[in-house]
């Protein structure tokens, strides 16, 4: 859902890659939460690197709900250099170059606009090295 | 605690059912089971289903099942686990009766999905999935399903044609289910040369989007025994686990955790192995989901799955029968319906009253059933008393 609120909520998570990391485990989290599982309620500021490798890909042919005009586009779960792993599009990037272990870099990019309170929402996609 | 037992199963035809609102089809279903356990009144109800709001604009329909299957003023409430809801309304029913609350209660499930167009589906069952980390970016159901496939072909070596299998197999169980919304054979080079969805999954790798609803009548054993001329199936286990919704969060993309820990959990109830299981319906939402649900209940090593069903392992006259019903591929998958029709069809199969596609010597069954791409699983193990 894409609403002035939620875009402007997560801004920091999704315009500067903004995570926490657990004080007292280590463990990085994105989005940030407010409870670790090893129980620590206590989390430092963490931005995630942007440089990382794809580990499983995928061509969405069939697109949902906002998305229609872009068909086909590659997505993918990447693993950043710290071992945190996010999902996001891959952009600039032909189905044929898609493999386990492209590397890629986060971009700032546009996602989707939302249908009726016409707020365009922004975030990260990855794009293989040029 | 009480043992719990299942006393009566109905369910509807699944298809594309115009002419059937979300209440009837629950009803017609409730209504069958009632009569198969040979009760005119419920001193409960639990209701599975995912999205009444977003599939037909109406919510609350916990009271208004009660109240249209004529039961009112039994509590009814509507239990939502994503696609594992008609597994958690069985849960949530043994509970119910396991605990001394209720005697008599029906578990049912149902969703009414072809009121809204194909893209208001495809929206909806999205909702199972992490909005903020996963939908907002684009994927779909069958992208994240694509995702698993693509990591389990690399770690592995499955193979596209072995992926396939699993939609073969269930499709040629399914000619002999009455109820399945496909009677139709296809071959591997179908699958593999049918519309893409998300790649490597094409649309025969998808389970269809279907109206329909399924329904169990639970009771304590000692009052099963008091009532029954069928054989008594007595549930042997009810389990439930949980993991991360966003598919990438998890440690191992191709290892669904929250059906491993069910199932560990089941064994451990029941005092039984694997190996102990004769035959199972498993959640076959994409043809990758069984491939991965074999290897996390233990029934093949990790990494096994495909070819496991390639050797033939899983096909109805194989060791390990999966999905004899024709699976949610081709019986059709009515999200909150599912978990129950799966019972349904271990129920009738421990009976031996599954026709053409009854099993031999079957006494004990295995029920999976999953919500999103694996961040919810419940798992049933049934025996004929």
């Amino acid at each position: 859902m894409i609403s002035p609120a939620t875009v402007r909520r997560n801004t920091p998570l999704r315009y500067r890659l903004e995570a926490a990391q657990c004080a007292d485990c280590g463990k990085v989290f994105f989005p940030a939460r407010l409870v670790c599982p090893c129980g620590s309620r206590k989390f430092k500021a963490y931005t995630l690197p942007s440089e990382g490798k794809v580990v499983s890909h995928t061509v969405i042919r069939t697109a949902p709900r906002g998305f229609g005009d872009e068909a086909p586009y590659c997505m993918g779960i990447v693993e950043l250099k710290d071992g945190t792993r996010i999902l996001c599009q891959i952009a600039d990037c032909e189905p044929e170059r898609l493999k386990v272990g492209l590397p890629v870099s986060l971009e700032f990019r546009k996602i989707q606009e939302a249908g009726e309170s016409g707020v365009i929402a922004y975030g990260y996609k990855a794009v293989p090295e040029r | 605690m009480r043992d719990v037992a299942i006393i009566g199963i109905g369910m509807t035809d699944f298809g594309e059912l115009w002419h059937d609102s979300l209440r009837d089809l629950f009803v017609k279903a409730a209504l069958q089971a009632m009569d198969d356990a040979g009760v005119d009144h419920i001193d409960g109800l639990v209701a599975g289903c995912m999205s009444p709001g977003l599939f037909t604009g109406q919510e609350h329909i916990g009271s208004l099942l009660a109240d249209y299957l004529g039961q009112a003023p039994v509590p009814g409430v509507r239990v939502e686990s994503a696609c594992a809801s008609g597994g958690m309304a069985l849960r949530t029913g043994i509970a119910y009766v396991a605990s001394g609350m209720h005697d008599i209660v029906l578990c049912g499930g149902v969703e009414k999905m072809t009121d809204v167009s194909g893209a208001q589906a495809t929206y909806a069952l999205a909702t199972a999935a992490d909005q903020e980390m996963e939908a907002f970016h684009g994927v779909t159901f069958p992208g994240l399903y694509a995702l698993i496939a693509t990591a389990h072909m690399h770690k592995y070596g499955t193979k596209r044609e072995d992926l396939a299998q699993v939609a073969v197999k269930n499709h040629d169980n399914g000619m002999l289910n009455p109820h399945a919304q496909y009677h139709m054979k296809i071959t591997v080079e179908q699958v593999i040369n049918s519309v893409k969805v998300a790649d490597p999954l094409n649309i025969l790798d998808c389970s269809p989007i279907t109206d329909g609803a399924a329904a169990v009548i639970i009771a304590p054993v000692e009052v099963a025994k008091k009532l029954k001329k069928k054989p008594i199936v007595k549930v042997a286990a009810s389990a439930h686990a949980t993991d991360t919704i966003a598919l990438h969060q998890r440690e191992d993309l191709t290892w669904l955790k929250s059906t491993a820990e069910a199932a560990a959990s089941a064994y451990k109830q029941a005092g039984v192995k694997p190996s102990d299981i004769d035959f199972a319906e498993v959640h076959d939402c994409f043809t990758i989901a069984e491939i991965c649900v074999l290897e996390a209940l233990g029934v093949v090593k990790r990494g096994q799955g495909g070819k496991a069903t390639r050797d033939g392992l899983t096909a109805r006259d194989g060791k390990f029968p999966v999905n004899t019903s024709g699976g949610l591929k081709s019986k059709g998958h009515p999200v909150g319906a599912t978990g129950i029709a799966q019972i349904h069809e271990i129920v009738t199969q421990l009976r031996g009253e599954a026709g053409k596609r009854q099993l031999k010597d079957v006494k004990r069954g295995l029920a999976q059933n999953m919500g999103g791409s694996g961040g919810s699983a419940v798992v049933h193990i049934l025996e004929v008393l």
